[in-house]
């Protein structure tokens, strides 16, 4: 039996388009500093780091973690950056944690981040290998063939990644952090919006931001003497499948259905829907709400979209999604994944401030990255497992 | 500190170039297969363990991680699976433009390409369609050789067909 | 760690340039070999890690094309860090601390001859102040061997070659304690294990020693050891290593090996070592960064405690 780990501490900086007013060090710096604080710890009492990001051409520069030892009081100290595509603030999660229930670390600091600005993430998503034509531009030409396939699979209606773009962005309103503050959406402006990928509106898309999310890692004697309350570890679990497969199904991802079996087995849940009080999932693209509720289990095959329809994934319904407003409202790449783990600690926490769900006490972080194909998920509580 | 940085204000962003050559290697599979392009041939490649046909090939059979080898002709007709509609623009492509996965007749998967000859909104899911080639003497080995993909006027793929194929 | 970890096979690959192979056609032959020598299929392993840099490719989520190479066939459990293969090994071993995880395959892959690999390593450098000068990766290291001449503690220091480069690939397998004695007659134990990283500001670094080696050593227990297997980018490096890990007089293997690559190298070559009985215990390290600014050292030792 691997020894027990909690979150306790976890630190956000404030997601914009430009984070012009730090470097990456003062980004990464700013996460990790709120995180020590919320543990109420200084560097020295941590015995790790651990980084995660998406690729270095983002920001142009060559395994980062070799630059940022100094920001992250990480001399003299073990260091590894783990990259693993957009899942990757969700993986840097797991194998972090598994450095403490292995017993190799009491503490340690986990933080994700993206500074994309300084870079250019549109050109560096559209690459265009020699060799091989040119069709698509950007994330969104990849997964809007996705989406469609998915609305002609459940016969969904159209309104329904609207209905998800409005209500992400309302929860925002109550997440200090976020990128995107939009106080006046409604179905009619997503609709009216332009469709950038037919049939992913631009008010149905993700933005681009700078920004690093931290949490503190710890070992049982650790997270009993801390000032605030631990989010428990129930279970992580990563699950890859390849890109291009005969066989692979890239609408409800098989890595994605393994992934939350695997997840819900270790923290002993049967019925997501009854037994998670919330989750916060990888949603860029408002349509992978309801995609996500069937490959995770919340929905039968074909039905995910009924779920958005009838108010259950909204703040106020039985399993709020996103309540922090998602990475619809806020995306810094390499970060996504880890604000949306760091999200479920703190609802579970009961420090989610204005976006906390009442009484939230087992909640789900869940990313994903590549081509649909790599999926990571922790499941947290507030008591011990 | 001189006077004319006080001025100015801080520094907050710093513009560093960055150029890099690569020489980029498609692999002996591709290899193979885009000499065939070139000649106006599309080859698919077997998995000789699960026996699916890779289109374009890239080396390995990514579900069995073994070598893709017996080359498999494809006519260059296929079916639309799925697509979307680019709206915004793109360098070297003129908006509003039709990205399709298209299972080529005898291919195990879908590879993306370009739908044109008809209105954007024309295209649907089941469509058929066929690759329209570069000129002859103008192509080289680069799967840009297939230019796009238009509608053959076939009656539309029954669902069930092409519905596991994304 | 609660339970033993060996390396229980491997294989490797290494060439001045492959023109013709991509990633996913060097590696499939290997993993397969590292795989085939202890009876293992893909289906089989428990966790899956590899180590790389997109950089070396030239576009960014390269590394996702490798993947092809495993056959990630039901989904597997998995994971990759942008470094040096040596450090997924040390994910691995703290994976494999779970129970009913009992089997990792480690993978590292490289073709740096398809870029310009002393002017992409520069972009490791602090990307405000340093990176723009475009320092070249050999002039580095030539200040730490000039820092080593002029302190006139190692004698004659050698000249720094051009930067090694080379292509290749490597995949390890690792088991658990009866699992890898079930699945080798020799299996390679993992007795410690730790890495150390050091400032990037090469002025406050002393560059004639290296602290995070030396750190690195004592917590993975480099003591009576018969033999070391050093991964030396440059040959004046090998001098601050054999220092730092308090090496005297055993016999030393070093080599630069693919960057990325190197590194996991360094082990299995190590755990060559061992299992053909050329060394009892022995030490194995990787190192990252401009001048040995991160280190990784392992101790390992053939026979059961």
């Amino acid at each position: 039996m691997s020894a027990r780990v909690a979150v306790v501490g976890v630190g956000q900086t404030k997601y914009a388009a430009k984070r012009q007013d730090v470097s990456m060090a003062g980004l990464v710096r700013e996460a990790a500093k709120r995180a020590l604080d919320d543990a109420g710890m200084s560097w020295t009492d941590i015995d790790a780091v651990v980084i995660g990001k998406a690729p270095d051409m983002f920001e142009g520069v060559m395994m980062p973690e070799l630059y940022l030892a100094d920001a992250l009081g990480a001399v003299g100290k073990p260091m590894i950056r783990v990259h693993t595509a957009g899942s990757v603030g969700g993986s840097t999660g797991v194998m972090a944690s598994h450095l403490v229930s292995s017993g190799t670390h009491k503490r340690v600091l986990v933080v994700c981040f993206q500074k994309q600005s300084e870079s250019n993430a549109t050109w560096a998503l559209s690459i265009r290998l020699p060799f091989t034509g040119g069709s698509v531009t950007g994330a969104g030409g990849y997964f809007a063939p996705v989406i469609r396939a998915y609305m002609r699979r459940a016969n969904a209606p159209d309104h329904i990644g609207i209905k998800v773009a409005v209500k992400d962005r309302l929860n925002a309103l109550r997440n200090p952090y976020a990128h995107l503050k939009l106080p006046d959406i409604s179905e009619e402006k997503v609709r009216e919006s332009p469709m950038l990928w037919d049939p992913i509106r631009y008010l149905e898309t993700c933005p681009s931001s700078d920004g690093a999310c931290a949490v503190i890692l710890a070992d049982e004697d650790t997270a009993q003497g801390t000032p605030n309350p631990p989010a428990w570890i129930h279970g992580t679990a990563v699950r890859s499948e390849p890109t291009m497969g005969a066989g692979r199904d890239v609408v409800n991802p098989h890595a994605g259905r393994e992934c939350a079996k695997d997840v819900y087995a270790q923290a002993g849940v049967t019925d997501p829907r009854r037994d998670l009080d919330c989750a916060e999932i990888y949603v860029p693209f408002s349509w992978y709400e309801p995609m996500w509720m069937e490959n995770l289990g919340f929905a039968d095959e074909g039905t995910g979209w009924k779920m958005v329809d009838d108010g259950s994934t909204a703040f106020d319904g039985d399993i709020p999604i996103n309540p922090s407003g998602g990475v619809l409202s806020s995306n810094p790449i390499g970060a996504s994944g880890m604000c949306r783990f760091a999200e479920a600690a703190l609802q579970v926490r009961g420090m989610a401030g204005e976006h906390q769900v009442d009484g939230a006490r087992k909640a789900l972080g869940h990313a994903y990255g590549g081509g649909a194909q790599f999926f990571a998920m922790w499941i947290v509580g507030s008591e011990k497992p | 500190m001189s006077e004319t940085t006080e001025a100015e204000g801080p520094v907050t962003i710093v513009e560093t170039p960055i150029h890099l050559d690569f020489s980029y290697t498609p692999g002996v599979a591709s290899s193979r297969f885009l000499r065939s392009i070139e000649q106006g041939r599309i080859m698919g490649q077997r998995c000789p363990k699960c026996g699916k046909v890779y289109m374009p090939p890239r080396g390995a059979c990514s579900m069995c991680g073994v070598a893709t080898d017996e080359e498999v002709t494809l006519s260059g007709k296929g079916t639309v699976c799925t697509f979307c509609v680019t709206r915004i623009p793109s360098p070297g492509l003129d908006a509003p433009y039709v990205s399709a996965w298209i299972r080529l007749d005898g291919a195990d998967i879908t590879s993306m390409f370009l739908i044109q000859e008809c209105d954007p909104d024309e295209v649907r899911l089941g469509m058929r369609v066929e690759a329209v080639w570069v000129d002859e003497d103008k192509r080289e080995p680069n799967l840009g050789a297939i230019k796009y993909f238009r509608p053959t006027g076939e009656p539309d793929a029954d669902y069930d067909t092409y519905k596991d194929y994304v | 760690m609660r339970r033993d970890v060996a390396i229980v096979s491997w294989a490797s690959f290494e060439t001045p340039s492959e023109p013709a192979r991509n990633e996913v056609e060097m590696l499939l032959p290997v993993i397969q070999e590292a795989l085939g020598r202890v009876g293992l299929t893909q289906q089989d392993i428990g966790f899956t890690v590899s180590g790389s840099s997109d950089y070396l490719q030239g576009f960014p989520f390269a590394f996702v094309g490798a993947l092809d190479a495993v056959g990630a066939w039901p989904p597997i459990r998995e994971s990759h860090v942008e470094m040096d293969g040596a450090f997924a090994l040390y994910e691995a071993v703290n994976v494999l601390q779970e129970e009913g995880i009992d089997t990792a395959l480690v993978y590292a892959f490289a073709r740096p001859s398809r870029g310009e690999l002393d002017r992409t390593l520069a972009l490791q450098l602090d990307p405000y102040y340093v990176a723009p000068l475009w320092p070249d990766a050999r002039g580095l290291a030539a200040l730490q061997a000039q820092a080593m001449k002029d302190s006139g503690r190692y004698g004659d220091v050698p000249d720094v070659p051009p930067t090694y480069v080379a292509d290749g690939c490597v995949a390890v397998v690792l088991a658990v304690g009866d699992k890898a004695r079930e699945l080798t007659d020799n299996p390679v134990w993992i007795r410690g294990i730790d890495h150390r990283i050091e400032s990037p500001s090469l002025g406050v670094r002393d560059l004639t020693t290296s602290a995070s080696a030396k750190a690195a050593a004592s917590t993975a227990g480099v003591q009576d050891v018969d033999a070391a297997w050093l991964h030396v980018p440059y040959p004046h490096q090998e001098l601050v290593l054999r220092d730092a890990l308090g090496l005297d007089g055993q016999p030393v293997d070093s080599a630069a090996g693919p960057v990325m690559v190197g590194g996991l190298e360094r082990l299995a070559a190590a755990a060559a070592g061992i299992a053909g009985g050329r060394a009892r215990r022995a030490v194995a390290h990787a190192t990252s960064g401009p001048c040995l600014q991160q280190n990784l050292v392992a101790v390992l030792e053939g026979a059961e405690r």
